[in-house]
C-alpha cells in the first residue's frame, strides 16, 4: 500500500425495500490496479456499481476517489471526474452509426478538457476520432463495420462499443459491468487483450464477471460478494480457496 | 407446387451512386439529389402567386405555414429528443402574448415585437417545462398538455391581459407579400435548419438522450441540461408561430391557447411520417388546407378528419413522408422464395 487508493469504498449499504442488496462493504482500489468483483447471480455486484457510479443513491457509507468524496453525486459528474462504466445489457444509441455513437462521449465536457478529441477544426474532426478509437478496440476501420447502425452489430461489437464509449472519455477508472457475459469463446479471446491494453495504459479497471478463467487472467485482486456482503478480498487465487466462496458458488461454474 | 412470392427492394442505382459526395459528376445525380428539396423550396414561394385571385386561401398559406412550424417543433421534441410535447397551444399562446404586450403596451413596431417575443417567449416556456425536464415518462406530456388549460383559465380568472377579450390593437404587417413571405421562408429555415441540427454533434447528444439516457450520463453529460437546450430550441419555434399569429390577426386571446394549436402539429406528424421534419410540414400542408375545405361540413368536419387520422395510422402508419422516399430511393420487385 503505497499512496492513497484511487478509489475508496466504505461501508456501503444499499437496501430495496425489505431485501439487503449491500451491507456494509468497504474496499480500497490501488492505482493500475485490475479488481475483479466476483459473486454468485444477486450478490449485489451491479448494485455496487450503480452506487459507486451515482446511477442508485447509497443509504449510507462513502465513496472517495482520489481522495475527494464523490458520494451522492450525479453520474455524469462522477463520469465527468474520469469514471467511466460500461453496462451489463448494452446500451448502445440504436438509432446511430457504431462510430456517431462515440460523437456523444466525445462531446462531453470531460472528451474536451482531456483532449479525447483534437479540436480546432470543423465538423468531422469527431468523427476521424471515433474512428480512431473503434479501430482501437477492434473494428476493422476499411470494413463498413464502424459505419452500420448499432442496432445491427452482433453481441461482441456492440460490447467493444461499450468499452469505446468508455475510452472515448479518456477514463482514469472503468467499471466494466460482465463484459464477456454472452459472448462466444472466440470473441472472449479476443476481448483479453484489449483488457490488458487499458491495463498497460495505466487505467484501473473494476470488472464484475462470471467467468471466472478469463478474470483470473488479467486481474491482481478479487473481492468476493454474497448477498450483498463482502466475503473475502486477495489474490485470485486465495479468493477461490475461500471456504465461504466455494460454499457460495456451490452448484454453479467451477473452476 | 405453389410458389411463395416475396417483394424485395433494392436501393436505385442513382442514389447508390450519389451517396458519397465524390460521386456527384453529373447532372442527372444533382437533380436527383437537389430535385425534392428544390420542389418544395420553389412550390411554397410561388404559393402566394398561385392563389393571387383567391384571398381566403392566401391568408390559409399563412396559418398552414406557421402549423407547419409547429408541427417541426413537435416532431423535434418527440422524435429527435424523446419528449412528447401534447402543448403547442403553450408555445403560441407565450409567444402570442408576448408579442401583443410588445407591440400594443410598450408601443415597440412589429419587426422588433415578434422576434423579442420569440426569445422571450421561449425563455418563459423553458423556465416554465424546467420541473419535469429531469423525469423520465409521461411527465413532461401531462404538464405541456395542461398549462395552455392552466394560463387560459388564469388570464380568465384574473381578467389580467385583457381577460377574455384579448390584447387587441397590434400591427399587422406592412404589406400582404411581407405577411405571406415573412412566415414562408421563416418556416423554410427552420425547416432545413433543423435538419441540419439533428445532425450536428450537439444534435447527435440529443438523439442519444432519447435512444439512452442513462448511457448519456455515464458519457459524463448532463441529459437535464440537453432537454434545456431542446426545448428552448423547440419552443424558440413554437413562439415564433405564435407571435406571427397574432400580428397576423392583429389579437392575442386566449384562444391563442386553443387545443388546435396542441393537436392539428401531432396530427401532421402522424400523416406526414414522424422523424423526418419535412414530413411534418407536408403533414400540415395537407391537414390546414383539408380543415379548411371541411369548414362547410360545420361540426360534421370532425368526422371527416378522425377518419382520415384513423385511415393513416391504420394503413399508412409509417406517414406519407418516409413512404414517399422509398419510392424515391428503391425499387421492388417479387421474387421467389
Amino acid at each position: 500500500m503505497s499512496a492513497e487508493p484511487i478509489l475508496s469504498i466504505k461501508g456501503i449499504t444499499k437496501t430495496f425495500g425489505g431485501l439487503k442488496a449491500l451491507v456494509d462493504v468497504s474496499f480500497d482500489i490501488e492505482k493500475g490496479d485490475v479488481f475483479g468483483i466476483i459473486g454468485p447471480n444477486g450478490s449485489g455486484k451491479t448494485t455496487l456499481i450503480n452506487c459507486i457510479t451515482g446511477f442508485i443513491r447509497t443509504e449510507s457509507g462513502q465513496v472517495r476517489f482520489r481522495g475527494k468524496d464523490i458520494t451522492g453525486w450525479k453520474p455524469h459528474k462522477i463520469a465527468d471526474m474520469g469514471i467511466a462504466r460500461t453496462f451489463q445489457i448494452m446500451r448502445p444509441y440504436y438509432s446511430l452509426p457504431a462510430f456517431k455513437n462515440l460523437i456523444i462521449p466525445l462531446w462531453s465536457p470531460r472528451a474536451r478538457k482531456t483532449g479525447g478529441w483534437r479540436g480546432g477544426g470543423k465538423h468531422g474532426d469527431r468523427d476521424t476520432v471515433a474512428v480512431d478509437i473503434l479501430e482501437e478496440i477492434g473494428f476493422e476501420r476499411d470494413s463498413r463495420v464502424p459505419y452500420k447502425l448499432a442496432s445491427t452489430l452482433p453481441t461482441g461489437y456492440q460490447k467493444r462499443l461499450e468499452l469505446a464509449r468508455c475510452m472515448a472519455l479518456r477514463p482514469d477508472v472503468i467499471f466494466c459491468d460482465e463484459v464477456f457475459s454472452g459472448l462466444s469463446m472466440s470473441e472472449i479471446a479476443g476481448m483479453v487483450p484489449l483488457i490488458e491494453k487499458m491495463k498497460s495504459e495505466g487505467i484501473t479497471l473494476i470488472m464484475v464477471e462470471h467467468r471466472l478463467r478469463e478474470l483470473f487472467k488479467v486481474a491482481n485482486r478479487v473481492m468476493a460478494l454474497n448477498f450483498g456482503e463482502k466475503l473475502t478480498e486477495g489474490e485470485p487465487l486465495d479468493v477461490i480457496e475461500n471456504k465461504q466462496v466455494r460454499e457460495a458458488y456451490l452448484g454453479s461454474e467451477g473452476v | 407446387m405453389e410458389t411463395m412470392m416475396r417483394k424485395e427492394r433494392i436501393d436505385r442505382g442513382l442514389k447508390v451512386r450519389t451517396e458519397g459526395i465524390y460521386a456527384i459528376n453529373s447532372a442527372r445525380e444533382i437533380l436527383y439529389l437537389m430535385g425534392p428539396r428544390l420542389l418544395l423550396i420553389a412550390g411554397l414561394l410561388a404559393l402566394p402567386f398561385v392563389f393571387e385571385f383567391a384571398p381566403y386561401w392566401k391568408r390559409v398559406i399563412n396559418i398552414m405555414c406557421a402549423y407547419a412550424l409547429l408541427a417541426i417543433a413537435f416532431d423535434f421534441l418527440a422524435n429527435y429528443v424523446g419528449l412528447v410535447c401534447l402543448g403547442g397551444a403553450f408555445f403560441t399562446g407565450i409567444g402570442g402574448y408576448f408579442a401583443a404586450i410588445y407591440n400594443v403596451n410598450l408601443g415597440l413596431p412589429i419587426y422588433l415585437s415578434i422576434p423579442l417575443a420569440t426569445v422571450s417567449g421561449a425563455l418563459l416556456c423553458t423556465f416554465f417545462l424546467l420541473p419535469c425536464l429531469p423525469l423520465r415518462g409521461v411527465y413532461f406530456a401531462i404538464v405541456t398538455l395542461m398549462y395552455p388549460l392552466l394560463f387560459t383559465r388564469i388570464i380568465e380568472a384574473l381578467d389580467i391581459f385583457g381577460g377574455t377579450n384579448g390584447i387587441t390593437g397590434l400591427d399587422s404587417f406592412p404589406n400582404p407579400y411581407l405577411e405571406h413571405y415573412a412566415i414562408i421562408i421563416i418556416a423554410l429555415v427552420f425547416l432545413f435548419g433543423m435538419r441540419r441540427f439533428v445532425n450536428q454533434d450537439v444534435g447527435l447528444v440529443l438523439r442519444g438522450v432519447k435512444d439512452n439516457d442513462q448511457s448519456v450520463k455515464a458519457s459524463g453529460i448532463n441529459v437535464t441540461r440537453m432537454r434545456i437546450i431542446a426545448v428552448f430550441v423547440a419552443s424558440f419555434i413554437g413562439c415564433f408561430a405564435g407571435a406571427y399569429i397574432a400580428h397576423l390577426y392583429m389579437w392575442a386571446g386566449i384562444s391563442l391557447f386553443a387545443l388546435d394549436f396542441s393537436i392539428i402539429p401531432i396530427a401532421s406528424v402522424v400523416i406526414g411520417g414522424g422523424g423526418t421534419l419535412v414530413g411534418a410540414a407536408i403533414g400540415a400542408f395537407i391537414l390546414v388546407p383539408l380543415s379548411e375545405i371541411l369548414r362547410a361540413f360545420g361540426t360534421f368536419r370532425i368526422v371527416i378528419y378522425c377518419i382520415v387520422l384513423t385511415g393513416f395510422i391504420v394503413f399508412k402508419s409509417e406517414g406519407i413522408m418516409i413512404y414517399l422516399q422509398r419510392k424515391y430511393h428503391q425499387f421492388e420487385r417479387w421474387v421467389k422464395v
